[in-house]
């Protein structure tokens, strides 16, 4: 039995996709009433909720505080049902510890964190479905959660995934075709401008490729934001009309 | 655009998993066919003719397209790879289920779907969202695949009909599937039958032979006799294998007798490695080098090899009481020591069938269609086949190919593929050879040669970067008369400060051929340029290794230069390396050299840069010699060939001078230069070349041979083995030096490429080098230009790619390289044989001088020395008394009757063309001196009386 076949000779990845075309994404905000800032994002089967709260006083050990700026608290869990195999992820494990380290880092590059000196923004972000480019969801949807609390930004924080199959760089990978093993690229850009806010990769790439997949990653992270642009603008003009009754 | 639907994929056993996966439909998924309003805009351009109107078929006298099934393409690739058949709509559905069931067919549909000329379109009929089928419930995945096809063919049609009312475009879907054929039907699908159709294409009668015969129908009827067991199914073998009741093993079959094979079982365990089997019944259907699964008999079963010859001749098949007879034959009393393990084939685990060359034996019947085909390879077994043109194909070459072999059959079926041409016409054998050692050796196919650069080629400002001009050099070639792929050049001048400055010029094929492209796969497959003695299969195209990168005289160049600075004494002083231009003033052969560099009259700067590189040379060998370098021989040997019909007049054994170990010295030492420089830059991934030590036990034969004669040689090192060699040296018989070197050469091994980072050994025995690469001959070896890459990465002339740096490619790379060489040898050696055989069905009957070579338990083997031909001389022959043979193996030598050979006596042969078997011609050889009443020949050629009459009166005739 032969393995999967990526990229068809006509262009077609295994569901039907071109190279550089997205998933479908869906997104609404403010999901629930009693957090500051709350999001759900689908990115074709891979489903994430956000929570934000704050900017409020620090919790916990006074000591964290920073004098200048707000301290950006991520958390990452992932629900037991979220893949194929049932299994229990306890909490702190490695894995979403450097998710949580990853988010935060992506995070802290744009929020205006000065305005907030000595004060706490927690950011919680639970993936009940994964279907591959986790990160570049919980990146997403979490930028909708901070918006929806209304936390000042430089700008919003994109990401998307890219790989890279038989010469050709492909964007927005699926769990089949991470689970290829090829190598994986997920990239957290400032649109706006053009920053990287985090750039990872898994497995080995050559040199001369990295551009071409790089260009996809960030190509495919500016196709997010006009998605999620269009989702905020709606969900603003939603809440004013609400609003203006 | 995108329209998700997501659904329920598959569930594995233990633990039930849930699988979802996401599968977009499209509407921008384009049919194919130009003029297509509605799909106009679709990505790629249109691949289907617009107006098919050959193949004639006389079912549908309309234009149309194919729409083959997954099971006609798999089965019919034959027919489909025609010329003739061009059109074809080829589902995504169909290409999958082609993928999961037969790599090879997948390949050979992906090649066919490159080329442009046959205008075969991929529709993604899965993808597309009005062609798209959901499996229902109760229905199994392959009702699903056939209704999709049926689907996706319903679309078209409607498809087509839409586009232009007036041209009546249609697609004709092809199925063997009685069930699937009817219900198309139903549907409103024009459907016909793989065989229906075929036969129906008037312009195209020879088709039909490419058909596969598929055993459902008619075969099955007439002998309802089952012959063999019946295979077990895969799942129940990989558990026998599992639980150790069954082995895993490659079959081999034996070339002598048709009864019986050996398998070597894969794995560890020493004891029942190899699995002896016998009997039409215990082979139960296996082909050579099929993957097969066996059961081990009762050890009172167990048998010996058995030592008889046994060919299958039999042309009745249904003679299976016959077959039991002969079986018995194998059964002689052995005693116990001599029994092996013996089993029988209980399945096939994997099939390694390939297209066979091979003779039709026509069938007795003069209008029957089924005939035999008898394989050139003695471990196929014949094949039966249906052709309507026997007669035609009679005494010709053929490629036939495996469909199957039923239970009930004694001979697998297959089908006629290919007619190569007249038995013993020089270009069918060629090919002949040629397909039987694997080389690729079809011409270069448009992808390949799109890559080509762009003639009129110039040098142009781009390939001057990173590049020395070094055109004001004196650089001439020199190579052997005709060559035409030049790929080195050398120059040496004196420096002011009174130094030489040596360079070794190399073809820059590298700049040519760019890693990953075409052209570049296609070289890496072809692996080496093979020489025939009339013909050269090229590895790179024509353009590149006869113009653009030989370095022809008086024309720029670009080339990879090696430059030392050497003193008097041919040390190095410095060495370097850089791309370059060169301009060279002469190709010279090997002769003309030698002449200028002879004759005191010319000075010119070109005799005089010949000449210092001849003095260094002789340096620079004899350091190397003192090192321990063996100087080994081999009988080479030169066709002379017939301008005109290019057969051989003439035969000669290769000259050697003194500009020729010029040449090859300056290889040797530019090739070590840099394996250092690439091994030192690239530890972990050079390709390097190495030649391992041969055990000891090799050299037996060539002590015991020079100890005959009163010699002793030593082989403790190479440089042992060189001094011994070279201390040989009788003045009565000067040839022995030579035969010493040859057997010599015998006990070699053989050299071979590999990467640094897979092994530590690098050693070169022969040249009695730590390290040693090949970089001089890029035009003609694969490695070479992988050597060059590597070096431009070094030197930073050139960028690297992932490929290069990757160990455990290079170390595949390396693999096929080395089965190329050693293919590529083997056919070489094939082609001058052929051509001998030529030479002496010219030339008639001759006697020559002869010395003994190898002595064996009941022949001799003789080299003539004036043909550099070697054969062997049988003193035990089927239908004569057997003569006295008394074998000594410690000696070695042979007493016949009264007459004893020792290694390296001399003897006279009579030489001559047998060509009893037509399929296997050979020279035959017949001893003449010293006579032996009953086995020689008489001396007097001109009255063969009584010895073999019959043999002449043939000779005659012809």
């Amino acid at each position: 039995m032969a393995g999967l076949e990526l990229l068809s000779d006509q262009g077609y990845r295994v569901d039907g996709r071109r190279a550089r075309e997205l998933r479908k994404i869906q997104a609404r905000m403010g999901v629930f009433a009693q957090a500051d800032g709350s999001a759900y994002i689908e990115q074709g089967n891979t489903k994430a909720l956000a929570v934000v709260y704050g900017p409020h006083e620090i919790r916990g050990s006074r000591s964290r505080a920073l004098p200048d700026r707000a301290l950006v608290n991520c958390q990452y869990s992932s629900a037991t049902f979220s893949t194929g195999e049932r299994k229990r992820r306890p909490h702190g494990d490695r894995k979403s510890c450097e998710m949580g380290l990853q988010l935060r880092q992506a995070f802290e590059a744009a929020i205006l964190t000065q305005l907030h000196p000595r004060s706490q923004i927690d950011i919680y972000v639970q993936v009940l479905q994964a279907d591959g480019g986790i990160y570049a969801a919980c990146v997403n949807v979490a930028t909708l959660a901070v918006l929806d609390a209304g936390i000042p930004m430089r700008d919003f924080v994109c990401a998307c995934s890219a790989g890279f199959v038989d010469g050709t760089a492909l964007a927005d990978l699926s769990h089949v075709e991470e689970a290829a093993g090829g190598p994986q690229l997920a990239l957290a850009l400032l649109p706006a401008s053009g920053q990287i806010a985090l750039l990872e990769m898994d497995a080995r790439l050559h040199e001369d490729h990295l551009e071409q997949v790089l260009e996809a990653a960030a190509q495919a992270a500016r196709d997010v934001h006009t998605v999620l642009d269009r989702v905020v603008r709606q969900h603003v003009q939603e809440a004013s009309i609400l609003l203006g009754d | 655009m995108l329209k998700s639907k997501t659904f329920l994929k598959k569930t594995r056993a233990g633990g039930v998993m849930k699988i979802v996966r996401e599968h977009y439909l499209r509407d921008d998924i384009g049919c194919g066919a130009p003029g297509c309003a509605a799909c106009g805009g679709a990505h790629e351009g249109p691949v289907l003719e617009p107006q098919p109107l050959d193949p004639a078929s006389s079912l549908c006298p309309q234009p149309h397209y194919l729409l083959p099934d997954t099971n006609v393409l798999l089965h019919q690739i034959d027919v489909l790879e025609d010329p003739a058949i061009r059109n074809v709509i080829v589902l995504q559905t169909v290409l999958q289920e082609v993928r999961n069931r037969s790599a090879p067919v997948y390949k050979r549909i992906r090649d066919v779907t490159n080329n442009q000329e046959k205008h075969f379109y991929t529709f993604t009929n899965e993808h597309h969202r009005e062609t798209y089928v959901e499996q229902q419930q109760g229905e199994n995945s392959n009702d699903r695949n056939d209704r999709a096809i049926r689907v996706a063919a319903k679309w078209y049609n409607e498809h087509l009909k839409k586009m232009s009312a007036e041209n009546q475009l249609q697609v004709i879907f092809i199925t063997n599937d009685r069930k699937n054929k009817e219900k198309a039907i139903e549907e409103g699908i024009p459907a016909f039958t793989c065989e229906e159709y075929v036969k129906s294409l008037t312009a195209n009668p020879e088709l039909i032979d490419r058909l596969a015969c598929l055993s459902d129908e008619g075969n099955e009827i007439e002998s309802g006799k089952v012959i063999f067991s019946e295979h077990l199914p895969l799942s129940k073998l990989q558990q026998g294998i599992k639980s150790g009741t069954y082995l895993q093993g490659t079959f081999r079959a034996s070339r002598e007798n048709y009864l019986e094979a050996t398998v070597w079982v894969h794995g560890d365990t020493e004891e029942n490695k190899e699995i002896i089997l016998q009997g039409l019944k215990n082979l139960n259907r296996a082909v050579h080098e099929d993957i097969v699964a066996v059961e081990l008999l009762p050890k009172n079963q167990w048998v010996a090899p058995s030592s008889v010859v046994l060919h299958d001749e039999g042309q009745n098949e249904d003679d299976v009481e016959k077959e039991e007879e002969r079986e018995r034959i194998l059964k002689t009393a052995v005693n116990e020591k001599m029994l092996k393990p013996t089993g029988r084939v209980v399945g096939i685990i994997k099939r390694n069938w390939r297209p066979y060359c091979g003779m039709l034996s026509k069938s007795d019947i003069k209008e029957s269609r089924r005939h035999l085909f008898t394989p050139a390879d003695k471990r196929i077994p014949r094949i039966r086949i249906e052709t309507r043109q026997a007669s035609t194909l009679e005494g010709r070459r053929i490629i036939v190919s495996i469909d199957g072999w039923p239970r009930n059959s004694r001979y697998p079926n297959g089908h006629f593929v290919k007619n190569l041409g007249e038995v013993g016409d020089k270009e069918t054998e060629t090919e002949v050879l040629l397909l039987e050692h694997d080389v690729p050796h079809q011409p270069f196919s448009q992808a390949v040669l799109s890559f080509l650069p762009k003639m009129p080629w110039s040098i142009t400002e781009k390939d001057m970067k990173n590049r020395e001009d070094l055109r004001h050099l004196c650089v001439c070639s020199v190579d052997p008369p005709g060559c035409t792929d030049i790929d080195d050049a050398l120059h040496c001048r004196e420096l002011e400060n009174g130094d030489l400055e040596v360079g070794v010029h190399i073809a820059d094929v590298s700049h040519f051929i760019r890693p990953g492209n075409a052209l570049d796969q296609e070289s890496a497959r072809r692996g080496t340029t093979v020489y025939l003695c009339e013909k050269r299969i090229d590895m790179v195209p024509e353009l590149l290794s006869s113009n653009l990168c030989s370095l022809r005289s008086n024309v720029d160049r670009l080339a990879f230069s090696c430059i030392w600075e050497m003193n008097h004494n041919a040390e190095i002083l410095k060495t370097r390396f850089t791309k370059s231009v060169i301009n060279s003033k002469a190709s010279l052969t090997y002769a003309e050299a030698q002449m200028r560099i002879d004759s005191a009259a010319m000075n010119d700067s070109i005799t005089t840069s010949l000449r210092g590189l001849n003095k260094l040379a002789k340096i620079l060998k004899k350091r190397r010699i003192e090192k321990g370098a063996l100087t080994l021989s081999s009988p080479e040997v030169r066709f002379h060939m017939d301008s005109e019909t290019h057969d051989p007049i003439d035969l000669q054994t290769k000259e050697l001078r003194e500009t020729n170990s010029m040449v090859e010295e300056f290889m040797l030492l530019a090739n070590i230069s840099v394996a250092k420089k690439i091994h030192e830059e690239f530890s972990e991934h050079a390709l390097l070349r190495k030649h391992p030590a041969p055990p000891p036990s090799n050299y037996e034969i060539l002590v015991k041979a020079a100890k005959s004669k009163n010699l002793e040689i030593k082989t403790d090192t190479a440089k042992a083995l060189a001094d011994s060699l070279d201390r040989v040296d009788s003045p009565i018989f000067p040839y022995l030096n030579t035969l010493l070197r040859i057997l010599a050469t015998r006990c070699m091994m053989q050299a071979v490429y590999f990467c640094s980072g897979m092994d530590n050994d690098f050693h070169h025995y022969g040249l009695a080098s730590p390290i040693y690469t090949h970089f001089t001959s890029p035009i003609r070896r694969y490695a070479d230009i992988i050597v060059h890459r590597l070096l431009a990465v070094a030197i930073g002339a050139d960028c690297t790619y992932p490929e290069l740096t990757d160990k455990h490619k290079l170390a595949d790379l390396c693999k096929n390289l080395n089965f190329r060489h050693k293919m590529a040898q083997y056919a070489q050696r094939a082609s001058v044989a052929f051509h001998t055989q030529l030479f002496f069905k010219s030339k008639g009957i001759v006697s020559e001088e002869a010395y003994i070579l190898f002595v064996r338990k009941n022949a001799i083997v003789v080299l003539i020395p004036k043909y550099g031909l070697e054969g062997t001389v049988f003193f035990e022959e089927k239908d004569k008394p057997k003569p006295r043979l008394i074998y000594d193996d410690e000696v070695p030598s042979l007493k016949i009757e009264d007459t004893v050979f020792h290694i390296f006596d001399k003897v006279k042969v009579r030489i001559m063309l047998d060509s009893s078997n037509l399929q296997h011609q050979k020279i035959r050889m017949l001893l003449v001196e010293p006579q032996i009443p009953g086995i020689s020949v008489p001396t007097d050629t001109s009255n063969m009386d009584n010895s073999e009459p019959e043999r002449k009166k043939k000779k005659l005739q012809k």
